[in-house]
């Protein structure tokens, strides 16, 4: 299982590389229009052709890669940190506080995140450009989806309160932030660890789901989800296979990710 | 009586807490909308400055949040959930047309999802071979790795004339059985690793006899936890499932309120698919003795 884990670290690094290399890959650009060359096949000008608007598919795909895989973490920290600092505070003072805190996660948690998602998007005004959109689409799943997270997080800091060096340096003094920080971080870490590998390929794959519903990133800007519209032609994929190749990308990416994860658990 | 007490303290009261609180974030985010309290009539330019005020007055009740809420509480409890502006109906006909749609669907993805999620891991448990878990593994995790509106995608044009429930249905179920194999495969992994499961395979016990009588029971409320997210999971995958297969349910009706930016219709979508959602997993905290709880 070591060797499937680093053969995975192995790719994801090389797809982080391919796409943060976009500009030297692909130096064509992926709003630039050539208009002499609609709908190209793979050559040597373009790896993987065009679109029907002649932009260079493998530009688009480096470029949409940067904004998943550098986003999708992103939005993963925040939902981790949301939780953490919410999971903890409620763990660490107990009693009420405690008890509102696991009925305010069982209340997120019934509420359906993806309805919840389209919602708030509805509610942003028509003029958003497409780069803002895109950030409060990734703030918004941060921050929507920090209930699981916070669950696991809550339980640990929970069993973690009753550990006899917690109270041994509760009976010594040592309070408040220094408690927090010398003591119970260090022990949840693996937990916020996990949590995060988990969401990230969550992200990814809710932003393309999203992008290919056409309510996600908006044009010019290039995202999976938004190349994946290309696979609505399918019957013409037998003509052009190279359309494939953002769904090879997220698979192999989300694949990799779920590799990672240090537990077994996931989203559900 | 007491444990009627315990029913309604332990189920009741948090299922109706938890739909109150729904039901007052779907309003906040009804209030939210822009353009909420515009009303057409203001543009008439044959009403005089008095009868635009008068119009203004009648919806100054609705500014706030608190009062807005009880009043669309009120309306709910009658039947009346508002009327969608984009589609032009009231929302409780949408929805009365549309809720046993997605429900079929829903009902046939589920029950596939499960069937083979959970008839896989409990072969994989039963009958161990390296071939065979590498070979259900990776099946589980491709199908984790594709995104649920491809896999409607691929179905719609691999099913061909086949009906558009059955494949919105298929395309629930892929989206359902990769976590459902991946749970109970990990649960049934831990039950068979237990000293009295090894001893009776060491004593000669069939594979079938272990699993249907030592590892399957202690399991079975986990997996019955697992039972009321997995409604939220197919609920939620309903949404691009519906639009890709042209399915006129709930998660269609949806998609193109997001689009028309409907926020009425998408807040009442809301609270209604909250609704079920805290019924199932209620529902499948009970039967399984601990009330309210959810899978991990």
């Amino acid at each position: 299982m070591k060797l499937v884990r680093r053969l995975a670290l192995v790719t994801l690094v090389l797809v982080y590389l391919a796409c943060l290399g976009a500009d030297l890959l692909a130096p064509a650009g992926y709003a630039t229009q050539h208009r002499e060359s609609p709908n190209a096949p793979p050559g040597r000008a373009f790896l993987l052709g065009t679109d029907e608007l002649g932009r260079d598919l493998l530009a688009r795909l480096l470029h949409g890669g940067r904004i998943s895989l550098l986003l999708a973490p992103a939005a993963a920290l925040l939902s981790t940190f949301l939780a953490t600092l919410a999971g903890l505070a409620a763990g660490l003072l107990g009693g009420w506080p405690e008890r509102a805190f696991a009925r305010a996660i069982d209340v997120s948690m019934s509420l359906p995140w993806l309805f919840l998602l389209l919602s708030i998007r509805a509610i942003l005004p028509l003029n958003v450009q497409p780069l803002e959109s895109l950030l409060i689409m990734f703030l918004l799943l941060g921050i929507l989806s920090w209930d699981a997270a916070a669950r696991v997080v809550l339980a640990g800091t929970r069993s973690l309160r009753t550990q006899d060096f917690v109270i041994h340096a509760r009976v010594c003094g040592v309070h408040g932030w220094r408690l927090v920080w010398r003591h119970m971080l260090p022990n949840l870490r693996p937990l916020f660890v996990a949590q995060f590998w988990i969401s990230v390929p969550y992200f990814i794959l809710t932003e393309a789901n999203l992008g290919l519903l056409g309510l996600g990133v908006g044009e010019p800007l290039p995202s999976w989800g938004n190349l994946l519209r290309g696979l609505e032609s399918l019957p013409a994929l037998a003509d052009a296979p190279w359309l494939l190749a953002p769904l090879v990308l997220l698979v192999i990416s989300v694949g990799c990710f779920h590799l990672l994860a240090p537990m077994e658990e996931s989203h559900t | 009586m007491v444990w009627l007490a315990q029913v309604v303290r332990r189920v009741v009261l948090p299922l109706v807490a938890t739909l109150l609180l729904a039901g007052f974030l779907a309003t906040l985010l009804m209030r939210l909308a822009p353009g909420f309290g515009i009303d057409q009539r203001e543009l008439d330019a044959r009403l005089s400055a008095g009868s635009v005020n008068a119009i203004r007055e009648s919806h100054a009740a609705d500014r706030n949040p608190v009062a807005f809420y009880f009043r669309w509480l009120s309306g709910v409890l009658r039947g009346d959930l508002g009327h969608s502006a984009s589609l032009g109906q009231p929302v409780a006909q949408l929805l009365g047309d549309r809720a046993p749609v997605t429900a079929r669907a829903m009902t046939a993805g589920l029950v596939l999802g499960w069937c083979f999620g959970l008839a896989l891991a409990l072969v994989v448990t039963g009958w161990p071979s390296t071939p065979l878990e590498a070979a259900a593994g990776f099946l589980g995790a491709v199908f984790l790795c594709v995104p649920s509106a491809v896999m409607a995608l691929l179905l719609v044009f691999a099913g061909g004339a086949a009906s558009q429930v059955l494949v919105a249905g298929g395309a629930i179920s892929l989206i359902v059985f990769p976590r459902v194999f991946r749970y109970a495969r990990g649960m049934l992994a831990q039950a068979a690793a237990r000293p009295h499961v090894m001893t009776g395979r060491a004593r000669g016990l069939s594979g079938a006899r272990l699993l249907f009588l030592h590892i399957l029971p202690p399991v079975v409320p986990s997996l019955l936890a697992l039972a009321g997210v997995s409604v939220s999971l197919a609920f939620g995958a309903s949404i691009p499932i519906e639009a890709i297969c042209d399915l006129p349910g709930i998660g269609q009706l949806a998609w193109q309120a997001a689009q028309q930016r409907d926020l009425p219709l998408l807040a009442n979508l809301t609270f209604l698919v909250a609704g079920v959602t805290v019924i199932a997993n209620t529902l499948s905290g009970w039967v399984n003795g601990r009330p309210g709880e959810k899978a991990p």
